[in-house]
This record gives C-alpha cells, structure tokens and sequence, in this order.
C-alpha cells in the first residue's frame, strides 16, 4: 500500500490527501474495487509535485514507527518545515526495501530507518540521529502469540505453527528471529508451518491478534506504543519473548544530503523535545527525543546480519 | 355425524362461499410468499456472487505472490474492523483455499488455520469440495450442504484463465430464514385483513342467496294441511332462476287453490242436489197418501157424523195435515210456474213488504236498484229470493244496524246482493248454509227452509249463489239469468 504525504505548497491537495487519508478506515469497510482507483488518484499527483519551485528536503519513512497516521505525518511535516525553514515531503513506501532503493539512488535526502538495513548500507548511508525511547536509543524485537494461546513459552514451541514476520528487512520483525533459527540449525521455512510477511509491525500484531498466525516477531517499541493506543488490540496477543536491546531504527541520510541539511536536520530533531508542539509530537510518537548515537549502536544487528548472510543459500 | 349435504342452504352457501374466500387467499398468498422467498434467495445469492467476483479478483494478485497478510486483510474487509476482533455473527465466514484445497486464509483463523484440510474442521466441506468447478472454469458454484444451516458460495480465483485458488464464502440462512418469516407473517396478516373484511362479505352474500330459496322450500313444507296464504309469502319478484322458481310456485299455489275452493263448491253442489232429490222423493210419496187423507177428511166433514168432539177431531187431523202438506210443499220447491217480468214495482212492494221488520228493529235501510225497465226474470221467484234474503239480513243485523239491497244487471243476469253488518257466518258453515233446516239463528224461530227454498229457485233459474261473510260484512250474491227468449 503506497501513501505518500507531499509538499506540494498547494492547500487544495493537502486537504485532499488529508480527507484520503481520513476516509481510509471507512473505505475498508466498502467494496474493495473502490480502493484501486482511489489510490490511483492520488498517487499520481505525487510524481506532479516532486519537482516544486522550492526543492524540499525529501523523507522516507518505514513502517518503524506508526506510518498509518496521516493526520499525525502531516503535523510532523509542517513542523520539520518550519523548523527547516524549507519544504519538507515525507515518502512512505510499503517496504523498507523500496525506501532503501530510493536512498541509494539519492532519491531521498534522508529516511527513516530500520537498523538491519542501515547496517548493510553503511558504505552509502551516513547516520543522522536516533530516537530515545525510554530514555534511551534502544528497543527489543517481541515474540508474540495470541493471548488465547496459554502454552507457548519460547520460540521452539512454535513449530510447524504459523508465523507472522513484519518486512524482510527488518531486525525486529525478521533478522532476529531468523538467526535464533539458524543458530539452532533451522531456518524459518524448515522450522514453522507458513511464514508471511505483513509489512507492518502493527498487522503483526493484528494478524497473531487474529489467530491468523500462532506467533509473530514485532518490534517492541510498536507493540509498547499500541499497547498505550489500542490496548484491546495487544491485549488479544501475549508477549512469549523479549529480545536483548537493540540499536534503535536510525534517522539516516543518503549522499544527497549535504552536511548543512544533515546539520540542520539534526537540530530540528533534537530540538523537538524544547518546544511544546515538538514534545505533544514526540508524545504521539511515544519517543523522548533524538540523540545523535553512534554506528556502535548498530553492532549486534550487524553481526546477527553478518552471521544469517553466511548461512543463507 | 350430520352430512354436508344434508346441511341447509342457510349455512351451505356462505360454508361455500367462505371455503372458496379462503381457498383463494391461502393459495394467492402462498403463491406471492413462494415467489417473494425466491426473489430474495436469487437477490441474496445475486449480491454474493457479485462481491464474491470483486474480492476473488482482487485476490489474484496477493495470491500470485504468495501474500497471506494481503488476502488475509481483503477478505476480511466485509467482515470486521481488526482492531476489535468482533466479527459479525451473522456474517458467516470466507475461506480461500489454494489449488490443492487446503486453507490458504480465512476470516476465522483460529477455526480454519492455514494449511489444513477444511474438510478435516467442517465435514460441510467434503461435500463442497466434490462441487467444486473444473480449473478452466470461473462459474460460480452454489452449493447448499445438506443438514447445513448455512449457504456456500465457490468462486474461482483466477489468473489468466487458470484457477490459482478458490474463494469458499458462507452464508447463513437463518437472516434468509428470518426474513423469509418476516414476508409470511406480513403476508398472512394482510391475508387475514383481507379476510376479514371479504369473509363477512361473503357470508352475506351466500346468505342473500340462500334467503329465497329458504322461503321457497319453507312454504312448500308448510303447504299440508292447508295451503299457505299467498299474501304471506316473501318470494322474490326476479327474473332469475329463483325469481322464476318463485313465480312459478306462486302460480301453481293460486291454481291448487282454486282447484281446492271448486271441489269444496262441487261436493256442496252435489250433497245440495242430492238431499233435494231426497226431499223431492220423499214429499211425492208423502203428498199421494196426504193428498188422500185431505180428501178423507173433507168427504167426511161433509157426509159423516156431526157430533161436535168428531168435527174436533178432524179437524185437528186436518190442520196437522195441511201444515204437513204446506212443510212439503215449502221443501219441494216447483218453480214450474209461469209470471210476468220482474219490474220496479216489484221492488216497491218488497220494500213495503218489509217496512215494518226496518221500522221495528230501526235498521237503516239503503236500497240500489237501477234495473230500468221490466227485466224478463219470473218476478214471483225473483220477489220471493229477495225478501227471503232481506229478511234474513234484517234479521241478523244489529239494531241500528245497515242493510243494503242492490240490484242491477250485469252480463245477461240480474244480479242481487244483499249485504248487512251483523254478526258473520262462521267459515264452517258456509259449507251447510244452503242445506235444509240449517238455521243459523239461536232461538230457533225459523224454519231452517229459507236459503234452503232460495237456493232451489235459484238452481231452478239456472243462476248462482254465493256467500261471502267476515266481521264487517255478509254478502249474499245472486246471479239470476236473463230469460230473454224464452220469455218472449
């Protein structure tokens, strides 16, 4: 699913893609065949309005965070834009792969990232800023079972049972458990019954909620956040495992950003937990801030990426 | 038990009319309800057969690309919102199997969970899977599994022609069924109103019908001893059938009617003739010894012994016999002798005649009589019919009473009628009123002989006589023809 969120300096088709992005929920609930166009529509006019006068500083987001609140995005943007002083247009794809695509054809100028493909992207990618969440730049990978699943204890108990990843490229939502596989000479097709990927932590969680799948890996920090949202949705699903602390997914910029606009975005992040409408956003997106972090943060998920690369065929 | 058919047209007719009401809104209304019921079937299966074509082809591609979390969302987008997990009860569940017809994703994972046999979880879907269409084709298969409370829909997912999966989307009946009674009872109730209002109709009506026959068949039960009285009969004056039937019975109750009042007027003749053939007899014999025993006696009053106790004797003998003689002769009534016409001062006379019987019993006395000219009736006998009856009426009537005397001419006879408002003739004995000796006063004063003498000169004369009698008014008629010429 492709939701782009742009600046195009034109009200009219903000208001537009507000009422879009609004209407969704109510759209889900109607004939499907009204979504294909609908989509349609409004994915054109986003090409139309890459190219405005002014050239914005150009965001990727990823499903790290909750990438379904268009209202939310919207007031992030105006507020990145006039702490920038400069159009910002945040670019959501349905895969970290598609935004990991964009930066290295330095179609975007910075995204918002997953640590398993900034790892393997170091060489093109610079680090901008991490998120501190609990006060700290660290989150786990959950495993979780439907909460009427009152057996389950590990992962090895998941066998041949149904399992929910969120996106292939994602350390809390893949790598993490993949190598706790591989590590006991398994893999996820040998190990579980059927696996599939809901490029979304939050329909992880809607999927194990559903029985769909007995068990799922889910970024922490998404499931603690919906937990404080949507409680009637995780309390449906029980938390078997927490992983050990990971680097958590990083502000990164691709070699179309130059150093004043890393420097500039930088500030604008950091300075979000000083000003009041920052902290109201920080609050919606449950983080306490950024801090600038270092690779370092990122090691264990570089060698879990290291280790599950040589065993792959 | 009572038959049917031996039930009266009273209750038969609108039993009819009301079976027939009935009969006919049971059926009409069995007839829309059947079709109302079909057309929401084919609707219900119509509608689920068009989403489930749009949500098959949208499925085609997650499914092309092995994406259960895609399949799993568009299937359930008619069902249920993820967030609370409730799903509709009412909305039964979508299945998708893959070629192989294990569960490829479902609305209900936890009942159907990926990768098993469906039919394994719900043996329904043995016999689903069997109606399952061939892999080049996209019909739709409809498939109600027997003992089942629900209905299923199977409906190919394809690509390019070949099927990749199928879309299993169940339907329970029991909204259908809900509905279905909803439409039957609706229905039945505007059957009832309707009902209601033409069954009260219709009774009526079959009671209308009913109402002249049951008249009919009520005065032809009524019609022994006596035949009932037309005046009271409420027959229908229609031309229908039953109108007809009516008439007709009508016509045939006047003809019995006369029929009755002829033979009673024929035996009354007949017994009249008969006694006056008796009498005749019997005053013959008796007048040829009377005739005798006169002359006996007259011959000895002459010639015999004149002592005084004799000549008492005799004539004692003589009186007797002569008041015999004078009885017998009273009851052989020879109207053989020839006289002149009846005229107008034949009238005069009678009225004189009978002065003194008004005058003492101070009855108003009216008189008719417009006869014109000398009519050729033997006026002896014609003045003898009419004191005797004008006495008689005299007689009866009250004092202050009326009596009316009208005479006039009427189709070649002389008609007489003599009415008074005294006390009537009893029905009964109109019969006898003409026989000899029948008085119909109390005290016996009379000889009985009088209407007995008018009704031999009468049948004599060739005329007629009739009574006609009730509270107001008794009515003697007499007919006397006309002896036009013979009397000249």
């Amino acid at each position: 699913m492709e939701v782009a969120v742009v600046n195009p300096g034109d009200p009219l088709k903000a208001n537009r893609l507000r009422r879009s992005g609004a209407s969704r929920n109510a759209l889900r609930a109607n004939l499907l065949r009204l979504l294909l166009p609908l989509l349609l529509s409004f994915a054109l006019p986003l090409h139309a309005a890459e190219q405005p006068a002014t050239t914005p500083i150009r965001i990727g987001l990823t499903p790290v965070f909750l990438d379904y609140q268009a209202n939310f995005v919207n007031e992030w943007r105006q507020h990145l834009e006039r702490q920038l002083g400069q159009p910002v247009s945040f670019v959501q794809r349905g895969s970290y792969r598609e935004i990991v695509n964009l930066l290295r054809e330095q179609k975007l100028d910075f995204a918002w990232l997953c640590g398993y493909p900034y790892v393997r992207n170091k060489d093109e990618l610079r680090l901008v800023a991490v998120p501190l969440y609990q006060n700290e730049p660290l989150y786990q990978s959950y495993l979780i079972v439907p909460a009427t699943d009152k057996q389950t204890r590990s992962l090895a108990d998941l066998r041949w049972k149904n399992f929910a990843f969120s996106d292939p490229d994602s350390n809390s939502g893949h790598l993490y458990t993949e190598y706790l596989l591989i590590r006991q000479g398994e893999s996820p097709g040998s190990f579980f019954g059927k696996t599939f990927f809901t490029w979304s932590h939050r329909k992880v969680v809607e999927a194990v909620a559903s029985g769909l799948a007995q068990g799922g890996a889910v970024d922490g920090y998404v499931w603690d956040t919906l937990a404080l949202s949507h409680p009637q949705l995780t309390a449906r699903t029980r938390i078997v495992n927490r992983s050990p602390k990971f680097g958590h997914p990083p502000f990164v910029a691709s070699r179309a950003a130059t150093e004043q606009q890393i420097a500039a975005l930088r500030q604008a992040l950091f300075s979000m937990a000083q000003d009041e409408e920052g902290s109201r956003l920080l609050q919606t997106l449950n983080l306490n801030g950024f801090v600038q972090g270092d690779d370092h943060l990122f090691d264990e998920i570089e060698e879990m990426s290291r280790f599950v690369e040589k065993q792959r065929p | 038990m009572m038959h049917f058919k031996n039930l009266s047209l009273r209750y038969k007719i609108p039993l009819r009319v009301a079976v027939l009401a009935i009969g006919t809104a049971v059926v009409l209304t069995s007839t829309l309800v059947y079709r109302g019921i079909e057309d929401l079937r084919a609707n219900l299966i119509d509608n689920a057969d068009r989403m489930g074509r749009v949500i098959a082809n949208t499925l085609t591609e997650p499914m092309l690309h092995d994406d259960v979390w895609r399949s799993f969302e568009i299937i359930n987008t008619p069902f249920r919102s993820p967030e609370t997990g409730k799903t509709g009860q009412e909305a039964g569940h979508i299945l998708i199997l893959n070629v192989s017809n294990t569960i490829y994703a479902s609305t209900q994972p936890e009942r159907f969970p990926i990768l098993k046999d469906p039919a394994s979880i719900d043996p329904r879907y043995d016999e689903l899977l069997k109606a399952l269409p061939d892999f080049q084709s996209s019909g739709t298969a409809v498939v109600e599994p027997r003992k089942s409370d629900d209905l299923f829909l199977l409906i190919p997912i394809q690509s390019d022609g070949l099927r990749i999966g199928t879309l299993v989307m169940s339907y329970p009946k029991s909204p259908f069924i809900e509905r279905s009674y909803g439409l039957i009872r609706d229905a039945a109730l505007i059957t009832l109103l309707v009902l209601a209002v033409l069954l009260p109709l219709g009774v009526y009506w079959g009671h209308r019908m009913a109402e002249p026959l049951l008249h009919l068949s009520g005065a032809m039960r009524n019609m022994a001893p006596q035949l009932p009285d037309l005046d009271n009969l409420r027959i229908e004056e229609s031309s229908d059938e039953i109108g007809q039937l009516g008439k007709a019975f009508k016509r045939m109750l006047a003809e019995l009617r006369e029929k009755e009042q002829l033979q009673q007027q024929v035996i009354a003749s007949d017994r009249l003739a008969a006694i006056g053939r008796l009498a005749a007899g019997i005053a013959h014999e008796i007048n040829n010894p009377l005739g005798g025993m006169l002359n006996a006696i007259s011959t000895f009053k002459r010639h015999g012994a004149q002592d005084a106790f004799t000549l008492k004797t005799m004539s004692i003998l003589e009186r007797g016999l002569i008041q015999i003689k004078e009885t017998v002769a009273a009851l052989l009534v020879e109207a053989k002798a020839r006289s002149r016409p009846f005229d107008r001062d034949d009238i005069e006379d009678i009225r004189t005649l009978i002065q003194a019987d008004v005058q003492s019993k101070r009855v108003n006395f009216s008189c008719e009589c417009d006869i014109g000219d000398a009519q050729p009736v033997p006026s002896t006998l014609a003045r003898q019919v009419i004191i005797n009856l004008l006495l008689n009426a005299l007689h009866a009537t009250q004092p202050h009473g009326h009596v009316h005397l009208r005479i006039h001419r009427e189709d070649g006879n002389l008609v007489i009628e003599v009415s008074n408002d005294g006390s009537y003739i009893p029905p009964e004995k109109v019969a006898f009123l003409f026989e000899p000796f029948t008085s119909l006063k109390e005290t016996g004063s009379g000889t009985g002989l009088g209407l007995w003498v008018i009704y031999q000169i009468v049948q004599q004369l060739g005329g007629l006589i009739a009574v006609q009698s009730d509270e107001h008014e008794t009515r003697f008629t007499v007919q006397l023809p006309l002896q036009e010429n013979t009397g000249a």
